[in-house]
């Protein structure tokens, strides 16, 4: 165990320095000069230059790079060129909104997928699993920011239940949550539709192994073959494909995040794009991709928790 | 009154090329602490027999006929109470052991698990009784080796488990199909023996099915040789294999490769194959022999009139038209 925990810690580092360097390296190639972005199209040569020099944007790649790298291990992530704080203290300031946002359509997601794709799996080819599985379809076809719109219409602007949008902030946890419900479930329809098909998939190739008919020859019945012996045994595609989703959760949520006004990581990064806040997209996105290699290093821990075979082949 | 009874069992098979019979009216009956083997090629229904038995037949299976348990046809009980009796009166060995485990229980578990479902034990009672089983089916160590997954033991081991599991509640009958293919010829002896001591101890009834004449005639009472769905020849096994008398049976014992015959001669003799392949189900019609497309003494009359079961004595029978013939023949001889 401890050399498979090793093996995906390493693993892990590897993959978080090629990110850092793609990500730098992009980021280098891009058109656009942040000392013209904060001066405007009027500033002279010699202020562009002393500009440029009081940047750093003079020194060369390489160094801006090691630098770069060696202020992110001290949690130092730059300035903001626009906003001229810290990015940091700003990163910080959405992450309250954004990983409650991802966790809770995460949560939603799972929920929604593995009862559904259950269902389905135990109803196969009967009335049930078509109702299900035509609407995943129609799930998987929704872009989430047009089914955001929808809810919106819906429950805000016709029931008038839930604000069309804005964040209520954590002062109140049980508003914050409520003005976050609508923007994660517009998030999750989309992968709950994705991951039910896998579920019920999943959970059909397993109830056709040989131990299934062992456990019906002991004199288990349906509940107890699915709970007993299925369930596990059919996590393991589940859990691999959610930990890839939640990669395109966290995109999806930059994306939500402007159609409900949220100011998350999402609008952060939206409006450091169009200000060439060089700092902040650098910073986000080293942010987003360190979550998302964390998340699926999580999920190869639940591997080997739910499989012993894993442990032992050192996968 | 006999243990179990089966009575013109069919089984029906939904393919994608139409439905067929898998098992053609097979009749047959067994007495408490009887065995039983079943015997023939792959395909000619023999995992089908079993399956239905036991209510497990897949979904595009449908049985008909009657299978009767102490007086009770499970062919009209529902799964509720087909449940009840299975892993309780009638128990399953399958043929794979590797994959007829489940891999992310531990091997006590499983073994507990009818025992906890049928007998209603405490966690602990069934503890205790996995550890029991697992030392009368020969496993070592039984304490260590109780919280083992199934990929920490090697394929004898694994199917030492899965007798484990089907002894556990002590049933009337237990059903073996293929036990001991998927293993090491060395293991294979093992096992059989594991069976055949643990049949005598408790005084279940056996049903052990195998295309190998070997394992048959070292470990049960009676023989039933199917062909393509039906049964051609049944009896006692010593009977059967003293005569022989339908020619799908010699031609089976003739196939089977000999020791002693081979190391002598040089160049070894071919060994004797039966000509022709297993009919294809659905080609089968209700009218002749089956086998007389592949039999040397087939004439039309095999082609067009089913052959009766011809008594031969001591509960002894052959569905041949031609048993006067093979049985004037030299026994073990090829019927060509």
């Amino acid at each position: 165990m401890p050399q498979f925990l090793l093996k995906r810690f390493l693993t892990l580092l590897a993959t978080l320095f090629a990110t850092s360097v793609i990500v730098f390296l992009v980021l280098e190639i891009l058109p656009g000069d942040p000392a013209l972005m904060l001066l405007g199209v009027d500033a002279t040569d010699e202020q562009l230059a002393s500009l440029r020099e009081e940047l750093g944007l003079n020194r060369p790649a390489f160094t801006r790079y090691v630098a770069w790298t060696l202020g992110l291990l001290q949690g130092d992530f730059g300035m903001s060129y626009s906003y001229k704080v810290p990015v940091a203290g700003l990163i910080v300031e959405r992450l309250y909104l954004t990983y409650p946002l991802a966790i809770n359509a995460m949560a939603i997601t799972m929920l929604l997928a593995l009862s559904l794709g259950i269902f389905a799996a135990s109803r196969h080819n009967k009335l049930g699993d078509v109702l299900v599985m035509t609407l995943s379809q129609i799930g998987i076809s929704i872009p989430s920011f047009w089914f955001g719109i929808l809810l919106v219409l819906l429950f805000a602007v016709h029931l008038g239940w839930f604000a069309a949008g804005g964040f209520a902030g954590w002062s109140n946890p049980a508003a914050g949550y409520k003005s976050l419900l609508l923007p994660s479930l517009s998030l999750a329809v989309v992968q709950a539709a994705i991951l039910t098909r896998i579920t019920r998939s999943a959970v059909l190739e397993v109830l056709r192994e040989d131990f299934v008919r062992t456990a019906r020859a002991k004199g288990l019945t349906g509940g107890a073959i699915l709970w007993g012996h299925v369930l596990r045994n059919a996590l393991i595609p589940v859990i691999t494909v959610a930990g890839l989703l939640f990669g395109a959760l966290l995109t999806g949520a930059i994306v939500v995040e402007q159609v409900f006004s949220l100011p998350g990581l999402g609008r952060l990064v939206f409006q450091a794009i169009s200000n060439r806040d060089i700092e902040v997209v650098k910073a986000v996105v080293i942010l987003l991709a360190f979550t998302v290699v964390l998340v699926n290093f999580i999920v190869d821990l639940l591997y080997a928790a739910i499989d012993p075979r894993l442990k032992a082949a050192d996968v | 009154m006999a243990l179990l009874d089966v009575s013109n069992l069919k089984v029906d098979l939904r393919t994608a090329r139409g439905s067929v019979q898998a098992v053609r009216g097979l009749d047959f009956s067994l007495q408490r602490g009887e065995t039983l083997g079943i015997v023939g090629e792959s395909g000619c229904g023999k995992s089908m027999t079993a399956l239905a038995l036991m209510g497990l037949l897949p979904d595009n299976a449908r049985a008909s006929g009657s299978i009767s348990l102490h007086d009770q046809n499970l062919l009209a009980m529902n799964e509720t109470q087909l449940s009840q009796l299975r892993g309780d009166r009638m128990a399953m060995i399958f043929q794979e052991p590797m994959t007829s485990l489940n891999p992310l229980h531990r091997i006590g578990e499983q073994i507990a698990e009818p025992l906890r479902l049928h007998r209603k034990m405490t966690p602990r009672q069934a503890h205790q009784r996995a550890l029991d089983l697992m030392d009368r089916v020969g496993i070592p160590n039984p304490s260590q080796r109780i919280d083992a997954y199934p990929h920490q033991l090697s394929g004898g081991q694994r199917q030492r488990v899965m007798i484990a599991m089907a002894l556990a509640c002590e049933p009337d009958i237990l059903v073996a199909d293929e036990p001991t293919t998927a293993l090491d010829v060395t293991i294979q002896g093992q096992i059989l023996d594991l069976i055949g001591r643990l049949v005598d101890e408790s005084g279940m009834a056996l049903i052990l099915i195998s295309h190998d004449l070997g394992v048959i005639a070292e470990t049960v009472d009676r023989v039933l040789v199917m062909y393509a769905g039906r049964a051609v020849e049944h009896g006692p096994v010593q009977d059967v294999f003293a005569r022989m008398a339908h020619p799908y049976t010699r031609g089976l014992f003739a196939a089977m490769p000999r020791l002693h015959e081979g190391v002598a001669a040089w160049p070894r003799p071919a060994l004797p194959t039966i000509a022709g392949i297993v009919p294809d189900l659905h080609d089968l019609t209700d009218h002749g022999c089956a086998f007389a497309p592949r039999c040397s003494l087939a004439d039309p009359r095999c082609g067009a009139q089913t052959p009766p079961n011809t008594a031969l004595g001591n509960d002894h029978a052959a569905a041949c038209w031609h048993t006067d013939q093979t049985l004037a023949e030299k026994i073990g001889g090829q019927p060509a």
